[in-house]
């Protein structure tokens, strides 16, 4: 059948799922094993050798649910990569989950995909964060309690803040926005790579074992601000800062450089930077420069996105 | 967070009018920082500096009663609570500031508002969506070091933040009582006198009644009333609506259909016409014209003598492509070319993608932002609208505008500052395209003075369509379905705005041409037609179906154009007051001419009706029914009927609307400019310093790095981003072009380029089109094929802005310049897909002064890519490679950026247009593309603007890497011409960079031997970061860290 790859899924007719997994035309392993290139200075990486194949059984696969509303624009690619991470994927609209909140039960990954949800109009975020923590609190409570595995990238990070679902610092403020993310200080949207590190310490799951990795950003409104210093010294004590720009490609001027944050128990994850857009070699801005780290290495966002749907298997395999 | 109460401004009396407006003003925190004030603190205006400025964000919102509802707004909604206070009503300005508050302007798209009035209604569900009214505004306090004068801070806002043509600045704060109600127009039926005017009553009417139809035209038009007319009399049964109380006049909505219909914007009437082509003095090029399809000479003879050529675009453009199309294997590659929205051609065994340009030229001079947004907004929209749907895989951007570093005080009335231009721009199409969610993958800016009044903003759109939904048709009974966007008064005439010439009034009379996209809103309904084309039933068990028959969107000339054109051969029936409208007022016309944006017109049977409507109830989609397709008058053919109030208001037949234009036969004269001829031989005494020019060339506008504008743009979004333009180490290698991959499961890509070289056409400095064309063409395909593209499946489009072409000399550059499209797709193999014109560019100042751009042609391309791991980036890799150069250089060096950059020189070559050689140039693009397809290719670069050294300092820089150049091994086209200028900064055609690893040499040499194309080993990469060029045996070395070639490329648009 002919579907456009851009939009894979719709709940017309239920999911369709596009098997990528390790056998699919894209193919695996190095991109170009003779390039004549130097590789580029990179640091070392405890990260797994990438060889484009599903980490996990099929019969295992975890189901993840990405929301989308008007103006979401991230969710084909994120669908992508949380497929390749081994997930299987449903995308929904808002209102179609308002109508059924049931789905969030069958669900052991939510995920808030990037984009201009509702044109970022008032505030970046800020309408469907209203919609969510109105009409769809209590579903999303009840899916924190029973430790699903959530994510929101850029726009679904500011989401996720401006709801109240991060940093989640006890169960019952989930709803109480403490932090935000506001204008860059360069007044201006950005395009760029940026390098990260991964605190030691973090709780984040999503982020474990990976000390320093690539990520492009795209966005206007990233600049991590807290509402108190307390906040900040709470989420450093807690293990909960997840991410940070190296400080001297810190592309917002965030608080502590801050680029992701979980919850206390780790699993609910946001971040400005966009996993779903390295998952493939050939994303990276220097990948034509060869290396064999850059091509025989996993892209470090779909380690990221392999590394949630690892904990959802694991909590589905242990329920 | 402030408390919210009631304060002055919701107490008081509640009128009988109803509830007053409640003021909110969302400051931030005092320690954030503000980008309006970043913009304007430390600028000097009126003589004083600015000192500081604070803004806040102002939303005025009739409709809400009471404190908690106030409350809830404020704290929940508006402002955020971290880094934000909301204070209700007018914050008092602080000792010393003064205000500056813009307001849109009533009717003008406020895509805040319209999300705020959403929110509001769902976070309190008690309010009644009907009587609340939300209107934002900007307020920004300034603090200079005196008071300024109202017109210093009205020239500040306007240099910053606000756009009179479609906003209102107060300088208090504002805040009405109550927003006016829009006044009811109650209908009546309007006729214009048309049938008894003589020549000068009809030209008039055409200027007065914003027709902008010619003489020919609007004789035309009269002789068609006037037949209808005396129909009428004989047989009242068949008259149309004018028949009864208007005497046979037409109706204003017919007339104004007919204007839309017959428009240059839509019918390119210019390229369609005859033309009789004629030369003074020598013209071997035209010689090779005669005996082509269309050509003939005048005395019928062959021989020399005036050229007729009939319908200049169908002999030259899309003969070119009828003829490559005989080709088995081009012929099934081109899917559809220059029937629908866009240009259709196969990408693999499921999809095809399309591709279409866009201009939005004189929108985009009156209101930049809103003009360049609409534009890629109206681009999307036709590749939506193409065949039964296609989905936005990428946009693309092409600007010229004047000098940004130009003196305020030298600009004429009515324009605006170059450099706000640019800003604007760029803003306009970031804000769409990075909403949109479509990466904004490729792009260039050139700079001339001409385009100081009549910028050009083209924009470019590709989609992904399935194979099984190339085509579609309207059928007889099917129902006219608009989706998305409310109709409004906002771009009345926009499509006979954009084919009239500019002028310093034109602000002031064409603000109403102006529109304001919505990106969301287009999102919605491109979410909802992806759904609607690959329809699987309600429970998604049913076969895969398509939900519409076809499809366009509703560009120029609103449902006047897009109905009149899917109807044009069954007819059409249309009910006016269905259309869903953005406030009340609007007039039967202006629903019917209105351009207001981010609507689409569907045909769709009326048993797919209920599907539909739920579909676009699941994702807030607005959708009318406005009619029904199929509709033949008494003897059988197509008419087009329009219905309002019960009442008939038009009646045209559709062969008279899009066939009954007349097409006069257009003169052309060609003359050879006048090109200071050079004698002598460049001996180097007085040759230019090399370090300098170097220099000088890597700051040219043209040539500097545009990061500030690629930063902007998200060009990753989608995740298929292969070839960025933006690459390297550094992430500041400039690319060639784009590639990217549409379909994440696949390795198969498509690049994407574009070639513009109006210097070389540019014939006030002895430019010539038709050289010009062949160039483009050349660097079109060099910009792509250098990324990865096979040279074999190149499409490319046309592009044309020319000033007014009544001027038989211009029309005499725009024949030629066809001509050179035609030559050149030929000789590339690479067929146009599609393409549009934009005449008219020119602007007529307060004094007279005409003002015409440059004829400029864009050509873009997009090639196949059928592994994207064998594409490469331009950046050097590593030390000890070699550089090559593929091509011969050439000594001319007319057009050129180092004429640019030192217009006082003058040697042999500066009076030569380089020349593209159409065997060689396609010789060398099959020789790159076979070089890297055996991976023998490292980086490649495409010599372009500034020469070869600018291109090995871009490959230097952006790898992080030296390099050492002897120009004397570069080879030459003819040695007893030889020249350093030429050598180092000439910008012959057909010429790439190639870095290549030394071991691989033998089998490098073996292919271009076999290709048969001239190529020299002229550097080496070295490790140390040094450009160290050796130029002549008598001149010294240019030796230059690259990080000063950097800083001087980096720094002129680092804005």
């Amino acid at each position: 059948m002919a579907t456009n790859p851009a939009t894979l899924l719709t709940h017309q007719g239920g999911p369709d799922i596009v098997t990528i997994a390790g056998n699919s035309s894209i193919g695996a392993g190095p991109v170009m094993a003779d390039a004549r290139g130097t590789p580029i200075a990179r640091p070392a990486r405890r990260r797994q050798p990438y060889s484009g194949a599903a980490y996990i059984m099929p019969a295992m696969k975890p189901s993840a649910l990405l929301i989308r509303t008007a103006g979401t624009n991230c969710d084909a690619e994120l669908a992508y990569g949380l497929q390749a991470a081994g997930a299987e994927v449903r995308i929904e609209h808002l209102h179609y989950l308002i109508d059924h909140p049931q789905v969030f039960s069958k669900a052991s990954i939510i995920a808030i995909p990037g984009g201009f949800s509702y044109g970022d109009d008032i505030a970046a975020g800020r309408i469907l964060a209203n919609r969510l923590r109105q009409r769809l609190l209590e579903p999303i409570r009840e899916a924190v309690r029973r430790g699903v595995l959530m994510i929101g990238i850029c726009n679904g990070f500011q989401v996720m803040v401006k709801m109240g679902l991060l940093p989640a610092f006890e169960l019952d403020r989930i709803g109480t926005q403490s932090v935000t993310l506001a204008d860059n200080t360069s007044g201006r949207f950005i395009d760029r790579w940026v390098r990260l590190e991964v605190p030691a310490q973090t709780r984040c799951v999503w982020t474990q074992g990976l000390d320093s990795l690539e990520l492009p950003v795209a966005h206007g409104e990233g600049r991590f601000v807290v509402d108190r210093p307390e906040t900040l010294t709470r989420l450093e004590q807690g293990g909960q800062v997840a991410m940070r720009y190296q400080a001297e490609d810190d592309p917002n001027g965030s608080m502590g450089h801050i680029a992701g944050i979980c919850d206390p128990g780790g699993r609910i994850f946001g971040l400005m930077p966009h996993p779903e857009r390295f998952v493939d070699p050939t994303h990276h801005p220097a990948w034509t420069r060869g290396g064999a780290a850059l091509l025989t290495e996993e892209p470090a966002g779909l380690a990221i996105l392999r590394r949630g749907v690892e904990a959802a298997c694991q909590a589905t395999v242990a329920t | 967070m402030s408390t919210c109460s009631a304060d002055s401004v919701t107490s008081g009396q509640e009128a009988s009018a109803g509830p007053r407006i409640v003021r909110f003003e969302v400051w931030l925190h005092p320690d954030e920082p503000d980008r309006h004030a970043r913009q304007i603190v430390g600028l000097v205006e009126d003589g004083k500096r600015i000192l500081a400025a604070r803004s806040a964000k102002v939303y005025l919102i009739q409709g809400l009663t009471g404190a908690d509802a106030i409350q809830r707004v404020g704290g929940e909604l508006l402002a955020d609570g971290v880094a934000e206070d909301i204070h209700v009503g007018v914050r008092p300005s602080e000792p010393g500031h003064q205000t500056i508050e813009v307001h849109h302007q009533p009717g003008v798209m406020d895509p805040v508002a319209q999300s705020t009035w959403a929110a509001i209604t769902e976070l309190l569900p008690e309010v009644d969506g009907r009587s609340l009214e939300v209107r934002t505004a900007l307020r920004v306090e300034v603090q200079l070091e005196q008071p300024a004068r109202e017109n210093a801070l009205r020239h500040l806002a306007t240099r910053h933040f606000a756009n009179p043509v479609i906003q209102d600045i107060h300088f208090q704060p504002w805040c009405p009582e109550r927003f006016p109600i829009p006044p009811h127009h109650p209908f009546e039926l309007v006729h214009v006198r048309l049938l008894n005017l003589d020549d000068e009553g009809l030209m008039r009417l055409s200027r007065q009644g914003h027709l902008f139809l010619s003489l020919e035209e609007m004789r035309a038009v009269q002789a068609w009333f006037r037949q209808r007319a005396a129909v009428a009399k004989d047989d009242p049964d068949t008259s149309g609506a004018s028949g009864d109380s208007g005497g046979g006049e037409p109706t204003d909505v017919e007339l104004e259909t007919i204007a839309q219909t017959w428009s240059e914007h839509c019918v390119h009437k210019t390229l369609k016409s005859t033309v009789r082509y004629r030369s003074e003095g020598e013209d071997p090029v035209a010689q090779r014209w005669v005996g082509r399809a269309g050509h003939e000479t005048e005395s019928g003879d062959g021989g020399s003598g005036p050229l007729v050529i009939r319908n200049l675009l169908k002999s030259t453009i899309a003969q070119a492509t009828r003829e490559l199309c005989e080709d088995e294997e081009l012929g099934r590659w081109c899917i559809s070319v220059f029937k629908d929205n866009a240009g259709i051609v196969r990408f693999d065994d499921e999809h095809g993608v399309c591709i279409k340009v866009e201009t939005h030229n004189h929108p985009s001079a009156i209101e930049p932002y809103g003009g360049a947004a609409t534009g890629i907004g109206g681009c999307i929209r036709d590749i939506m609208g193409t065949g039964l749907f296609a989905w936005p895989i990428a946009n693309t951007n092409v600007f010229c505008v004047a000098d940004p570093e130009m003196d305020e005080a030298d600009l004429p009335r009515g324009v605006i500052h170059p450099r706000r231009v640019l800003e604007q721009v760029v803003a306009g199409v970031r804000d769409y395209g990075n909403r949109k969610g479509i990466p904004t993958v490729n792009g260039a800016v050139y700079f001339h003075d001409a385009y100081l009044g009549n910028p050009l903003v083209f924009a470019g759109s590709v989609g992904l369509i399935a194979l099984d939904r190339c085509f579609g048709d309207a059928r007889p009974g099917d129902l006219i379905v608009a989706l998305g966007g409310r109709t409004g008064r906002d771009g009345i005439h926009g499509a006979t705005f954009s084919s009239a010439e500019l002028t310093d009034q034109h602000a002031d009379e064409f603000g109403h041409a102006v529109q304001i996209g919505n990106a969301i809103t287009q999102k919605r309904v491109m979410d909802v037609l992806q759904r609607a084309a690959h329809w699987k039933g309600e429970a998604g068990d049913e076969p895969v179906r398509c939900l519409f028959h076809a499809i366009t969107d509703c560009g120029a000339g609103g449902f006047s154009s897009a109905v009149g054109e899917m109807g044009a051969q069954i007819g059409a029936e249309v009910e006016l007051d269905a259309a869903p409208l953005k406030y009340d007022g609007l007039t039967y016309r202006e629903i019917w001419i209105s351009e207001a944006q981010e609507r689409m017109v569907i045909a769709a049977s009326e048993d797919d009706l209920p599907s539909l409507r739920r579909l676009c109830a699941a994702e807030d989609v607005e959708l009318c029914v406005l009619g029904r397709f199929g509709s033949l008058d008494a003897k059988g053919e197509a008419q087009l009927v329009l219905r309002y109030s019960g009442r008939e208001v038009g009646r045209l037949g559709m062969s008279f609307l899009h066939d009954g234009i007349p097409m006069p036969t257009r003169q052309a004269v060609w003359r050879e400019p006048a090109r200071p001829k050079v004698e002598g031989h460049d001996d180097e005494s007085n040759a230019i310093d090399p370090v300098a020019t170097l220099i000088s060339l890597l700051e040219h506008p043209n040539i500097a790095a545009k990061h500030w504008i690629i930063r902007q743009y998200d060009h990753e979004v989608q995740g298929g981003s292969v070839i960025k333009p933006l690459m390297g180490p550094g992430q500041d290698a400039p690319q060639n072009g784009a590639v990217l991959r549409p379909k994440l499961s696949s390795r198969r890509g498509i690049a994407l380029g574009c070639g513009l070289q109006t210097a070389i056409g540019d014939p006030e400095r002895g430019g010539d089109s038709y050289w010009m064309a062949l160039a483009a063409v050349d660097e079109a395909v060099r910009n792509v094929v250098s990324i990865g593209a096979d040279p074999s499946r190149i499409a490319i489009l046309d592009n044309f802005c020319w000033p007014g072409c009544d001027d038989p000399r211009v029309m005499a550059s725009l024949v030629r310049a066809c001509e050179g499209c035609y030559d050149a797709a030929l000789a590339y193999r690479t067929p146009f897909v599609s393409g549009k014109d934009s005449l008219n560019n020119q602007f007529t100042t307060e004094s007279g002064r005409i003002i015409r751009i440059p004829p400029t042609l864009l050509i873009t391309a997009m090639g196949m890519v059928d592994d994207t791991r064998l594409s490469v980036s331009s950046d050097a890799k590593r030390p000890g490679n070699l550089l090559l150069i593929i091509g011969p250089t050439g000594p001319a060096l007319l057009g050129s950026h180092l004429c640019m950059v030192h217009p006082e020189f003058r040697e042999p070559g500066t009076d030569e247009i380089p020349k593209v050689d159409l065997k060689a140039g396609p010789a060398h693009a099959r020789a790159v593309a076979s070089l890297m397809r055996e991976r023998l290719a490292v980086s490649v670069h495409d010599v372009s603007d500034g020469g070869v050294l600018v291109a090995a300092s871009e490959m230097s820089f952006g790898g992080r890497l030296g390099m050492e150049i002897d120009l004397s091994e570069m080879p030459f086209v003819d040695e007893s011409r030889r020249s350093i200028a030429a050598l180092g900064f000439g910008e012959t055609p057909s010429r790439y960079l190639i870095e290549a690893h030394p071991d691989d040499l033998p089998r490098i040499e073996a292919l271009l031997g076999e290709c048969g194309v001239g190529y020299g080993i002229i550097g080496t990469m070295i490790e140390e970061p040094c450009m160290r060029v050796h130029v002549s045996s008598s001149l010294p070395n240019i030796e230059l860290d690259i990080e000063v070639l950097r800083r001087a490329w980096l720094r002129r648009l680092d804005w």
